[in-house]
């Protein structure tokens, strides 16, 4: 399994170059060398604002598609409950899952029944760890990976409770086999997914070995022809077949979460920048007194994906209306007067492993290392102009630094010292000129002699410069 | 100094949404010179409340972090009203901040020990009228 698996992409034929993703990164993950743009995996934790951003659309999410099924003999849905918000004039989620079953799964497992049960574990589980509040929830793998990288003091104060659409892959993949007798290869669950980060989470997990989500499919892709097997339905009399209420369906926004946890304190943060902010201010412990944190990568929450088709505030409008009319909480961890027994099912949601740190930022292997280019990278920082204008192909002067001391760049892929390297060279020039001159006196062939030289080393020293340059500009000057 | 990185940062006063800025640049830069994740709390923590402390007593100030491959110093150092008595401000719940300062959550009376608490060394130097410097160090030995 790569630890680094990701599900954002380039697609290099539409890459034109330009500087837009570089900026918009979170974690200036992205370069752009030789006129192309390339994400490093370690820095990447699939969020996926390139996606967004990029006019040409050049990054790609990849994600699993609906002909993967034919291999699996019986399939399961595994509906976000973000999937219920894409739709206009829809008050019954039923027309929804029936419309799935309708478009040939074989059953439907509601990904917000088993968020109603991870909502109840995280009740039970923050009533019995106060001590390492606040607990930040798992539930956006964009957000785990972010902290894996990024915040190792945040990394204890993970929620280590499985996301829903883990839960419900197992509870489904389960009951299917025992109704169906097949054996689990031949079961496949199919979430439909608002993200592609949901697809990294499925094909590389984080918190347990290996994910029972097999595939993971953009709600773009189910969307028109859910559609046309929902108006089907819609025409005839169907099943009431939901189990998932109120607090199930709120998972779809930002603030469901930590509305289902029932806590009297607590933080809800959409927006990967806004996600970040708070994550600094809780490692310098500027935010006290919380029990729980719900953070989002997606602005608006799991509706914001960049797989859904529906502007997330609507939907998110949406999910309000349809919340109305709903019980609070229809799917529970089975009723037990035995605590052992209940405790058993509450083990089932936990982690299996925990999240280690990976220091991917770090610019050395030891401290000693670290330190001496840390230091060469603050000297360099200086000689650049501030101006972050990304023309070197890095988002910033001081990403520019750090990617020279690792060796990765050099600093004449700075168009400004570039500049004031050619104004150097020119003025060189004209001294060597006319030294020349004042040497050789009328010796006119050792003159030209002595400037060929210099024009020699020039031209030697300006190819050199356009190799390194980050942001091409092929076809303009290279060739010529 | 070759040996030593020096960062320098410019605290603008009474403006609450600044502070931490100076923090988050330290932390990221010592995490990628791989220091242990806990001296980067610590240091954290301590120049947060540092940041905080000069934003409501003084008129702002300037930060100093010297970093070597043995430790971390800050030296905050302000132009502010001066700390009449230390021991008193060292300990932990006394307070001179200001009402409407303590209406915004800060001020506590928490911001002096809590540096303490965090650093492996503290010097407060103070004169009425004049300003106050504080010097912290936290070690990259034993901090782990």
């Amino acid at each position: 399994m790569n630890k680094f698996y990701h599900s954002v992409r380039l697609d290099e034929d539409k890459c034109k170059g330009c500087i837009n993703c570089i900026k918009r990164c979170p974690t200036e993950a992205i370069r752009v060398r030789n006129g192309k743009a390339s994400i490093n995996s370690k820095f990447c934790i699939d969020c996926g604002e390139c996606i967004r951003i990029c006019e040409n659309h050049a990054k790609i999410a990849f994600v699993d598609t609906l002909r993967e099924m034919d291999r699996f003999e019986y399939t399961i849905a595994l509906p976000a409950p973000t999937l219920y918000s894409q739709f206009n004039n829809l008050d019954d989620k039923n027309i929804v899952l029936n419309g799935l079953l309708r478009m040939g799964f074989n059953e439907v497992f509601e990904v917000s029944a088993a968020a109603e049960l991870v909502s109840e574990g995280t009740r039970m589980f923050l009533s019995e760890h106060k001590d390492g509040m606040p607990w930040i929830s798992t539930a956006c793998p964009t957000v785990v990976r972010l902290i894996r990288v990024r915040f190792p003091n945040i990394i204890e104060h993970l929620l280590p409770i499985k996301p829903p659409v883990e839960v419900a892959a197992e509870l489904a993949a389960k009951r299917a086999m025992e109704k169906t007798g097949l054996p689990r290869e031949k079961i496949g669950t199919v979430f439909i997914s608002p993200c592609p980060s949901k697809n990294t989470y499925s094909k590389s997990p984080l918190g347990t070995d290996k994910s029972e989500v097999d595939l993971c499919v953009a709600i773009k892709e189910v969307y028109p022809k859910l559609l046309s097997a929902m108006k089907s339905v819609a025409e005839t009399d169907y099943p009431d077949i939901s189990t998932a209420g109120r607090i199930g369906l709120s998972w779809g926004f930002s603030g469901g979460e930590a509305g289902g946890a029932l806590c009297d304190n607590y933080l809800a943060a959409d927006g990967i920048e806004n996600v970040i902010k708070v994550l600094e201010d809780l490692e310098d412990q500027k935010i006290e007194n919380l029990e729980f944190v719900e953070l989002d990568a997606c602005s608006g929450g799991c509706v914001g994906g960049v797989l859904t088709v529906e502007n997330p505030y609507l939907s998110v409008a949406r999910l309000h209306h349809m919340r109305k009319y709903l019980p609070v909480q229809v799917s529970h961890l089975e009723d037990s007067e035995d605590t052992d027994e209940r405790s058993e099912q509450f083990e089932l949601l936990k982690f299996d492993n925990g999240i280690k740190y990976e220091p991917v930022f770090n610019l050395g292997d030891s401290i000693i290392e670290g330190f001496v280019r840390l230091n060469q990278a603050e000297r360099l920082e200086k000689k650049f102009p501030g101006l972050d204008c990304g023309s070197c192909g890095a988002p910033t002067c001081k990403a520019l630094a750090m990617d020279i001391v690792r060796g990765e760049a050099t600093e004449d892929q700075c168009i400004y010292l570039m500049r004031k390297h050619i104004a150097e060279m020119a003025s060189e020039l004209q001294s060597a000129s006319r030294e020349a001159k004042k040497a050789s006196g009328d010796n006119t062939r050792g003159n030209y002699e002595y400037v060929d030289r210099y024009i020699d080393k020039i031209a030697g020293d300006l190819s050199r410069m356009s190799d390194t340059n980050g942001v091409g500009y092929k076809g303009i000057s290279n060739e010529g | 100094m070759d040996d030593t990185i020096v960062l320098e940062y410019t605290v603008d006063a009474e403006d609450f949404t600044r502070a931490g800025e100076a923090s988050s640049d330290v932390k990221k830069k010592l995490k990628q010179m791989g220091v242990s994740p806990n001296v980067i709390r610590k240091v954290a923590i301590a120049m947060y409340e540092g940041e905080i402390n000069m934003v409501i007593h003084a008129q702002g100030g300037e930060i100093k972090v010297y970093i070597t491959p043995e430790n971390i110093k800050m030296v905050l150092k302000d132009v502010g009203p001066g700390i009449p008595d230390v021991e008193k401000a060292m300990q932990a719940g006394w307070s001179t901040a200001p009402e409407e300062v303590r209406n915004l959550g800060f001020g506590a009376g928490m911001g002096l020990p809590n540096m303490k608490k965090n650093t492996d060394s503290m010097e407060v130097e103070t004169e009425i009228g004049k300003g106050t410097t504080i010097t912290m160090v936290v070690n990259m030995l034993g901090n782990e």
